[in-house]
């Protein structure tokens, strides 16, 4: 038999409606908030975006973390192999320690070989004085992480050709790889807007011919271009300006896939409520694009710049690498794997190959990054 | 079909038009011509320049006309095979191209072969066995893959097998091959140094081919009609291939489109890098040098073979999905 069961507490009609402060929280939560809630569950895009959060502050403050300065130059110790770091001495633990490099040039096989003379002893000291710098062009100074005593001296990754210590170069060559993703991705940002908000907002023969061009500029393979365009920067340029021309030209070729993104999203929101709206209040075009559209495509703008980045570092690495990108004196990743195509020097000398882990890690970094932030885009979705 | 075919090689020509004019005006940027580089040259090393001899040379090969003219000449001539001429080499251009083109073919294919061959198994399974261990791991594999720049491959792969094996993958042939004429030896010497510039270039499309192809699959997996399959007791291989593996087999020719400019790209840095005897090289060194029409002849190519890449995937994506509507008409 069915038994029905009365609760007797008093009837409240109200307690569907009210929430417990989490819900509260939960609802009232802007849409930045809720997709940084959800960006946050993805355990391996937060450890990526430590990781590049991380880069950019050791690039920004290249001057301090490098043990020496860009152009400093080591003439008696050209291609010394990375130097070990030790902590125990004799049994006792005495902090971290370098010793000293005995080098003796082998005429046998014409390589310089370095060995470690045990017997002198440079302990590392951190916050140091070091090579003066001038931090951004503005701030004098000589402080740095971490360096030894003169004449001892510290090359956690070895030296290159002409005696420059490898780990502060590639901290110097962090800034300017690091920074030509972010400069043109913002080039792009906007190439991509300006021509998808257009095609997406007026449709018609503007939407054609926009999508016949970037349909075309992504049929052709990047690179040979990318090269074919850098081939065409003058020689007698400034070392600035070949930067700021190398930038553009990978902006150039970059737009498409968000000008394609900001098409399909815009041309779905030209069909909301609020778009019409807005149109029958009078809004120009341009203020229903900037003010009502732009905002709600905003995150997955983010999410798909953070992947074209890394695009945009490896163009950079590519084309310096071949040397058509960046030249010395400016020293970017791309620059000193240039000095690794030697594949005989390399050989001898293997960690002229290290930059290759910084940019391997920081392309990762970007590709993890932006897939958790493409699926926090859009936070009402499940 | 036939319709089909021809409005979409209709459409191809001016696709290819604006290509050419893309690529004529990058190649004419440069300031200056390659004859004044020619005489700058020359006269860095003290040698006198004949003002007829270049005047002549300027004559010949109509570096005087307008731009507009000079971009007829070019287009008209290459339509009819003549592809100018290279001054570095001092040769007509399609002499120079010679076979490189066709290694460059020949590695672009069998790279979509090898992607193809590697992708679609390993695709399937993890499509089949979503978010397990297996799943995860070749994720992680297929992002590493993803991630890693083609060409810094090629140079730890060089560096490695020059550091453990004393050898040099360089090369696309025994040098004894060189510059002979095709045989079967040679043929099997380039099939022996293939895989690996074909592994190199391959890493990245293969990343993305298995993970649109687990996306796609997985869909199809969901979707009622797999459901009803199972329901009636077919058992779960003979339910895959019959009918999800067959629309995603679409999916696969499909996606020629989407990694074939980034192959070429791919092929385009790893021979410099391995030094293979393909269009690389030598087109780096033409962009360097000035050499236009050469620069241009293989930009050209370069551009048409993606194009023609994908119009053979369409239609074989047409030949193969009834769905796809041949004579266009409104979009659903």
């Amino acid at each position: 038999m069915n038994q029905h069961w009365v609760s007797d507490k008093p009837f409240d009609p109200h307690v569907t409606a009210e929430l417990s402060p989490e819900q509260e929280k939960f609802f009232l939560a802007s849409q930045w908030q809720l997709i940084w809630w959800k960006f946050k569950r993805h355990k391996i895009a937060m450890l990526s975006m430590a990781f590049l959060l991380f880069t950019y502050g050791v690039a920004l403050f290249a001057e301090f973390f490098s043990p020496y300065a860009l152009h400093s130059r080591h003439t008696d110790t050209i291609y010394s192999p990375p130097q070990p770091v030790h902590f125990v001495h004799q049994g006792e633990f005495i902090g971290p320690y370098v010793h000293g490099w005995s080098y003796k040039l082998n005429m046998d096989k014409l390589v310089r070989e370095y060995k470690e003379d045990t017997s002198k002893i440079y302990p590392v000291k951190f916050f140091c004085e070091g090579d003066s710098y001038t931090l951004w062009g503005m701030f004098e100074g000589n402080t740095h992480l971490f360096c030894v005593d003169y004449p001892g001296s510290i090359y956690l990754l070895g030296t290159d050709r002409l005696g420059h210590d490898m780990l502060s170069r590639i901290t110097y060559g962090a800034r300017i790889s690091l920074t030509i993703g972010l400069l043109g991705i913002l080039l792009s940002f906007v190439l991509g807007l300006t021509f998808g908000g257009m095609a997406g907002y007026y449709g018609g023969f503007i939407d054609s011919s926009v999508q016949r061009v970037t349909e075309i500029i992504r049929s052709f393979p990047e690179l040979p271009l990318w090269m074919a365009l850098s081939a065409l920067l003058p020689l007698n340029w400034s070392p600035l300006w070949i930067f700021f021309g190398i930038t553009l030209i990978l902006a150039m070729l970059d737009w498409t896939g968000l000008a394609r993104t900001v098409r399909g999203k815009i041309l779905a929101l030209r069909e909301e409520d609020y778009t019409t709206a807005a149109l029958l209040m009078g809004a120009k075009p341009s203020r229903i694009l900037t003010r009502h559209m732009f905002p709600s495509l905003f995150s997955h703008l983010i999410a798909s710049a953070s992947l074209s980045i890394p695009a945009m570092i490896l163009g950079e690495t590519a084309l310096s690498f071949l040397g058509l990108g960046l030249r010395p004196p400016i020293t970017s990743w791309g620059v000193l794997l240039n000095e690794a195509q030697n594949i005989n020097n390399v050989a001898v000398y293997p960690w002229l190959m290290l930059p290759v882990v910084p940019v391997i890690l920081v392309i990762l970094a970007f590709n993890f990054m932006g897939d958790g932030l493409r699926d926090a885009a859009d936070p009402y979705h499940n | 079909m036939l319709k089909y075919l021809a409005k979409r090689i209709l459409l191809m020509i001016p696709t290819l038009v604006v290509i050419s004019m893309l690529v004529f005006i990058i190649i004419q940027l440069p300031p200056g011509d390659y004859l004044e580089s020619y005489i700058a040259e020359l006269e860095s090393q003290g040698e006198s320049v004949d003002p007829q001899k270049i005047e002549f040379l300027r004559e010949e090969y109509g570096l005087n006309m307008p731009l507009w003219k000079q971009y007829l000449v070019w287009v008209t001539g290459f339509v009819q095979g003549d592809l100018g001429y290279s001054f570095e080499y001092n040769l007509p251009v399609s002499e120079v191209i010679g076979d490189k083109m066709w290694l460059t073919i020949i590695v672009s294919f069998f790279t979509i072969l090898v992607t193809w061959a590697i992708a679609f198994p390993i695709g399937i399974y993890s499509a089949t066995h979503p978010y397990s261990w297996s799943d995860y791991g070749l994720t992680l594999v297929g992002f590493l893959g993803l991630a890693t720049p083609n060409f810094l491959l090629a140079l730890v792969m060089l560096y490695l097998a020059n550091r453990y094996f004393g050898t040099s993958i360089g090369g696309l042939m025994d040098p004894e091959y060189m510059d002979q004429p095709w045989s079967w030896a040679k043929i099997k010497s380039v099939l022996e140094h293939l895989w690996i510039p074909v592994l190199v270039i391959g890493t990245s499309g293969t990343a993305g081919m298995i993970r649109r192809l687990r996306a796609n699959l997985m869909d199809e997996l969901r979707k009622p009609y797999v459901v009803t399959g199972r329901a009636k007791g077919m058992g779960e291989t003979r339910l895959l291939v019959k009918y999800p593996l067959r629309l995603s087999l679409n999916f696969f020719i499909a996606d020629i489109g989407s990694i074939l400019p980034s192959i070429i790209s791919g092929a385009e840095v790893v021979a410099v890098v391995l030094s293979l005897p393909t269009t690389g090289p030598i087109l780096l060194a033409a962009l360097q040098s000035q050499d236009m029409y050469l620069a241009g002849s293989f930009l050209m190519f370069l551009a048409m073979l993606t194009v023609i890449g994908v119009l053979i995937s369409d239609i074989a994506l047409a030949m193969l999905d009834p769905r796809i509507r041949l004579q266009g008409g409104s979009k659903k």
